[in-house]
């Protein structure tokens, strides 16, 4: 994976809150067997009339919004389905963050799996960063990951928690499952000593 | 370790391959990884393009379900697949089951159905096990005292590959539920008071256990229900502590331990509950006896009321971000604040899903539906869990019950559930689903979602609007 340091991107906002993932992908979207066409089917149901053109509404049709990288939402992103396709589909469209006031657990996971960057800010920042949006709808952010800053567009810098080994291992471009197939040994380990709790499963059985 | 520790504690530490550091998560082994055909082929994917084996492919096992029709069987007794994308979706986990050794249920073979049905019904479900599944609501295995969570399709690769995922321990939220519910109440309304009191985010962080008078007084089914919905609240995993009836469950079921493994597994079982003096970082409190059947009118799971209420009005909500979510979910809905849902019509009834399929659930909707017809205009669709669930409904006659009735009798999967496969309510219109998402769109584009239990389900079926089942229990048998 490429590492993941510091960026700058235009920000657009979605205000609401427990936006889930079959809003973010719908499941009609989920029949890949790889990551092709999600960024199509992001928000589908809200990007998109019922007769397929573009709602003119929507916060990512309206003309200022084109390239945006960085998503500003509200409070439980990303709940519901645990379907990695949600923040595939956020990349695939070239998203490289979302600020939130807090994310669904699995979401975040997934995120930080894929260097999709999910970032808490505390509510009076959040509250200051829509308000440029709302002013200046062509405003951009900075991510600092290194240094876990947001910088605001009038200058503030805002700290955001994130999981420290995810951290290091985006900035470093270190690769999770690199990370526990070194830890054969002790998985090896764990497995002689331990009881098998599961009656073994046959490679040939069929129900 | 004469710390006192939850049953949660107990699991996780039993589990921990390599301590949680100040620089690196635990490495949490995990015992049984199940799969289906929509989360895991990315995952497949990345172990061919790195050359590697699963490295368990006798504590994984796969089945087809989200994708799959529900269609009844042809002449030849096959479950015709039409969707190309489907067919290649199935193909491709066939393909990966078999060129990485890993079991398969298959469409249409005699123990396929809904993962979270098919896991406890072979008793590869068991107290104190770590479960984890490419699905959020993996949480219902937690029925069985084990920690069972959904995890993403990267962590999917990683569990086929090492057998083990990078946790960080979560918190611990007890759930007491104290009383005895009234007839015509069931475990389905239990959970649907405890989101809509907590909220869709009030388990964010934290693994739940239910507790209390109500939950032991709950059969294994029941506790399924309750635990299945626990994402739902924001939890990952939701727990109940294995008892007798637990044990008694997984006995004799085909993978559960036989013999003197058995007597030892029910030894480290009995082990399992959490100590009197444990204490959880969080608490919620709900009282079963004063609970009415529940029912949503909104686009969250935690949009829900008893099903006598009024729906709420924005204005009565403290803030702004909650009002403008009611009115954009009653706009979704159609329907209007302030006024009740009872007698409310409805279009379609889905009775299915990992929430509510299971024999005890289709036994409870028979028992209304015997002698009975369903509501003209109304589509009822009874979705058995399993191919198991099914033949075991088909044995007891069920079958014929809901076919008198009117409803169609499907094949097992997850259906109407997620609008994925054939099984869609149609843009506008009202489905009353036993299920556990009313997310805009989730059972097909523009649909609207009244989540209940079984009951209100078969009640609201017989007459075409939302009915209060207890309204209707005299002569009804079993309930
Ligand atoms: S029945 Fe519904 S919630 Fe359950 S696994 Fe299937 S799609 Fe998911």
């Amino acid at each position: 994976m490429e590492p993941v340091t510091t960026f700058s991107g235009k920000a657009v906002a979605l205000v609401a809150d427990d936006v889930d993932t079959d809003q973010i992908i719908p499941a009609a979207y989920l029949k890949v067997t790889d990551k092709s066409g999600l960024a199509e089917g992001l928000f589908k149901a809200w990007r998109y009339l019922p007769d397929g053109t573009p709602s003119p509404d929507f916060p990512l049709n309206r003309p200022e919004a084109a390239g945006a990288t960085v998503l500003v939402t509200g409070r439980n992103f990303g709940c519901g389905s645990s379907r990695e396709h949600a923040p595939w589909a956020l990349q695939g469209y070239g998203f490289k963050a979302v600020i939130a006031l807090s994310f669904a657990d699995i979401f975040r996971n997934n995120s930080l799996k894929i260097g999709l960057l999910p970032i808490v800010i505390d509510e009076a920042s959040h509250r200051e960063l829509l308000r440029y949006l709302e002013a200046d709808p062509d405003t951009s952010v900075t991510v600092d990951l290194p240094n876990q800053q947001v910088i605001l567009p009038g200058g503030r810098a805002v700290s955001f928690p994130i999981d420290g080994f995810a951290k290091h291992c985006l900035v470093h471009g270190v690769d999770q499952l690199g990370f526990i197939l070194q830890q054969e040994e002790s998985i090896a380990a764990y497995e002689a000593a331990t009881p098998a709790w599961v009656n073994t499963l046959r490679p040939d059985e069929r129900g | 370790m004469s710390q006192s520790r939850t049953l949660f504690d107990k699991v996780w530490d039993a589990h921990v391959v390599r301590p949680e550091s100040a620089d690196t998560p635990a490495v949490l082994y995990i015992d049984l990884h199940l799969i289906h055909e929509v989360t895991s082929p990315q995952a497949f994917t990345e172990l061919r393009q790195r050359g590697l084996r699963v490295r368990r492919p006798d504590r994984t096992l796969a089945t087809m379900d989200h994708s799959t029709p529900t269609t009844p069987r042809n002449a030849l007794g096959v479950i015709p697949v039409i969707d190309p994308q489907a067919i290649a979706q199935l193909d491709r986990l066939r393909a990966n089951c078999a060129d990485f050794g890993i079991p398969l249920y298959e469409l249409g073979s005699s123990n396929q159905g809904i993962v979270h049905v098919i896991g406890p019904e072979q008793g590869l479900t068991q107290p104190g096990m770590t479960i984890v599944c490419g699905d959020s609501h993996t949480s219902t295995h937690g029925a069985f005292g084990a920690l069972a969570f959904g995890i993403g399709t990267s962590e999917v690769g990683h569990v086929l590959a090492t057998q083990c995922l990078l946790q960080y321990r979560p918190r611990t939220c007890a759930v007491r539920v104290e009383g005895r519910l009234q007839p015509g109440v069931t475990a389905k309304d239990i959970i649907l008071a405890i989101i809509a009191k907590y909220g869709v985010g009030g388990g964010t962080g934290h693994v739940f256990e239910y507790m209390g008078e109500a939950i032991r007084a709950l059969s294994m089914e029941e506790r399924m229900t309750i635990c299945n919905m626990s994402i739902e609240g924001g939890a990952r995993a939701g727990m109940v502590a294995p008892d007798d009836m637990t044990f008694e469950y997984v006995a004799g079921r085909p993978y559960a331990p036989k013999g003197a493994d058995f007597e030892a597994a029910l030894a480290r079982w009995r082990r399992l509950p959490g100590d009197p003096e444990a204490r959880f970082d969080k608490e919620m409190f709900l009282d079963a006896s004063a609970l009415a059947p529940m029912i949503t009118y909104g686009t969250n799971p935690g949009m829900g009321m008893p099903i006598d209420a009024a729906i709420p009005s924005p204005e009565q909500l403290p803030d702004a971000s909650s009002r403008q979510a009611l009115d954009k979910a009653l706009s979704y809905m159609g329907l209007a604040p302030g006024k009740p849902l009872l007698g409310h019509k409805v279009d379609v009834v889905f009775i299915g899903s990992c929430t509510n399929s299971r024999i005890s659930d289709l036994r409870q909707v028979a028992a209304f539906f015997k002698g009975r017809k369903v509501a003209e205009g109304v589509r009822v669709m009874v979705v058995p869990g399993s191919q198991q669930v099914k033949r075991q409904a088909e044995a007891e006659g069920l079958d014929e019950i809901f076919r008198a009735a009117g409803a169609e009798w499907r094949e097992a999967g997850c259906s109407a559930c997620l609008g994925m496969n054939d099984d869609k309510v149609p843009p506008g219109k009202y489905a009353l689903s036993t299920s556990n998402r009313n997310f805009e769109g989730r059972q097909g584009p523009g649909a609207r979602t009244l989540l209940a239990s079984p009951l209100t389900a078969a009640a609201t079926a017989l007459t075409g609007v939302v009915t209060d089942p207890r309204t209707m229990l005299d002569g009804v048998a079993t309930v």
